[in-house]
């Protein structure tokens, strides 16, 4: 019995050590939002500083921050709410429906993702200038819907084929069309699945970097591009970057504990249940 | 009644329209951008003297294949994809090994490897440079320096590596996200059996928990390798794609010459290099997807 407790103790201390480890980052950015600037590039790193809330302060009351973080918020919930809106009703059809094609349609959806998105780069900065999305939350929206748009579909085609096709057939005898059928049955069914992808795309969304960086400026530039503008060498504003990067981290870490338990399903494209 | 024919037809023509919003945009963003990328490659065309384009022919190919960015941008890639595939493969599978153990906070620690994997890719990318490997204020070096062994200038020095390192530790939580919960799925009485016949920790991992693994450890890597391709976040942040050339991918190229140079014939030509090379990786990930999409039937 004791060999068990050792091992028991053993798995614990090697579990939250590597654990923490791995946060550790994570975990100094958010101390280090709590420094003065000073304090934040001292050698030896300071572990033990009096706390202030002077960075946070200073991030909130820069204009340009809030107007990036609204520019985030936007542009996440456009893409997620678009992509669902347009992803519902395929994945309704193809779990309820399935007809020959469905299995190469899905397919096909997928293969859309392994374009890299590098390789259309010059030919969509040239037609979102040309239509004048450039610098929009508009554009960032209709490319990050059709960025997600596959895992979208992927998603709720595998929640919704859990729905037992019974419920909507009674419903159908009993003289719903399908508009119905899907709004008053389906939907309130799928809750808690269609809420698991909205968090999955909401996370994409936000995180985004590659088309936010190359397809907006100052306008529509959300977090990710403002936390890039911090690399640029001549300012050393460490303590401030982790306050700024703090707030635009902490509410997708929330997400992320809340949905963990699904996000599997949409980031394996069902590969993984 | 008039009998099931017609029925059919109708629903076919329903759910044509319940497709056609997800699959027409999606048809319209793979075909003409593609399109576009394929003319431009063809064309002599820099955004810095319009209405001077002309038609080119392979020389935008030619100009790239022969010259030594291409080939450099290239092995950086594989390089880059290669090593962090390595690290997170490893480090995701002995992880979800660990986590898969049971013990006191093994949620909360569950979650705190997961965590990297939902700070923005600019924001991990700027944490490490600057508060980690910065040569004289970060974290590492004042480790190193107090080991007496100086400091490391890790983006001076080994910048691919560096930029390795940190991609590793934002993709190794997806590792983890997928491989746990299929070793969760293995069957408990298996495992009991194989202890009960005397098998130890190792010949338990060995002969039980990572043949189980094989198959959800090549979906990770296919998935990553997709993602991996195309990097570009984390070193427009840190390096810029220097010292030289010394982490430059493909992406950061075509970024370079596209819309820093603003040469859309050139910058087009690397993209369609681009697209064949991660459609020879797809490929394989494609029909291991679709085998497993028969598999469900």
């Amino acid at each position: 019995m004791r060999t068990r407790w050792q091992v028991r103790l053993g798995l614990t201390l090697a579990g939250w050590t590597v654990a923490l480890g791995i946060f550790f980052p994570i975990l100094w950015m958010f101390l280090t939002s709590f420094k003065t600037e000073i304090a934040a590039v001292a050698t030896p790193p300071a572990v033990l500083f009096k706390p202030t809330l002077a960075n946070y302060s200073a991030v909130l009351q820069r204009a340009d921050y809030v107007q990036f973080a609204i520019n985030s918020v936007v542009v996440s919930l456009g893409s997620t709410l678009l992509a669902l809106a347009l992803a519902v009703p395929a994945a309704y059809s193809m779990a309820f429906f399935p007809g020959r094609h469905t299995r190469d349609i899905l397919l096909w959806m997928l293969s859309t993702k392994m374009l890299p998105p590098v390789g259309v780069l010059v030919p969509i900065y040239l037609l979102w200038r040309n239509l004048g999305l450039l610098d929009t939350r508009a554009g960032l929206v209709l490319i990050d819907s059709i960025g997600v748009l596959p895992i979208v579909v992927w998603m709720l085609f595998s929640f919704f084929r859990e729905v037992p096709i019974e419920i909507l057939e009674a419903s159908r005898m009993d003289g719903a069309t399908e508009g119905q059928e899907l709004l008053h049955i389906l939907l309130p069914l799928a809750m808690p699945g269609i809420a698991a992808t909205a968090l999955l795309c909401i996370i994409l969304c936000w995180n985004e970097a590659f088309w936010s960086l190359n397809l907006t400026t100052v306008k529509a530039a959300t977090l990710t591009a403002f936390t890039a503008s911090f690399s640029s060498p001549e300012g050393l504003f460490w303590a401030k970057l982790s306050a700024a990067s703090t707030l635009a981290t902490a509410p997708i870490l929330i997400f992320g504990w809340i949905g963990q338990r699904h996000l599997v399903r949409g980031l394996s494209f069902g590969a993984v249940k | 009644m008039t009998g099931a024919v017609p029925a059919r037809q109708a629903r076919t023509i329903r759910t044509t329209a319940l497709l056609a919003p997800s699959v027409f945009p999606l048809f319209l963003w793979m075909v003409v951008p593609l399109a576009m990328t394929l003319w431009f490659s063809l064309e002599r065309y820099n955004l810095l003297s319009p209405g001077k384009s002309a038609f080119a022919g392979v020389e935008n190919y030619r100009y790239l294949l022969t010259g030594r960015a291409l080939w450099v941008a290239m092995g950086n890639t594989l390089l880059l994809v290669g090593l962090v595939l390595l690290i997170t493969l490893v480090a995701g599978t002995l992880l979800a090994v660990l986590l898969d153990r049971e013990f006191p906070g093994r949620k909360i620690c569950r979650f705190l490897v997961i965590a990297p994997f939902f700070v923005m890719p600019t924001v991990s990318a700027l944490i490490w440079k600057n508060m980690l490997m910065n040569p004289v204020f970060g974290m590492f070096s004042s480790v190193t320096r107090s080991l007496g062994l100086g400091a490391i200038d890790f983006f001076a020095r080994m910048p691919l590596v560096a930029i390795a390192i940190i991609v590793a530790w934002e993709w190794t939580p997806f590792a983890v996200l997928i491989l746990l919960p299929a070793l969760q799925s293995l069957n408990r009485d298996q495992k009991e059996a194989a202890r009960l016949d005397g098998a130890g920790v190792l010949a338990l991992f060995y002969h039980i928990e990572l043949p189980h693994l094989r198959r959800p450890m090549a979906v990770v890597a296919m998935i990553e390798t997709i993602f991996f391709l195309s990097l570009f976040a984390e070193i427009y942040v840190t390096t810029g794609g220097g010292p030289g050339l010394a982490s430059t991918n493909l992406a950061y190229l075509i970024f370079r010459d596209a819309l820093l140079n603003w040469d859309v014939g050139g910058g087009s030509a690397g993209g369609v290099i681009a697209i064949i090379l991660a459609n020879m990786v797809s490929f394989f990930l494609m029909r291991l997807i679709g085998r497993n999409l028969e598999d469900q039937r």
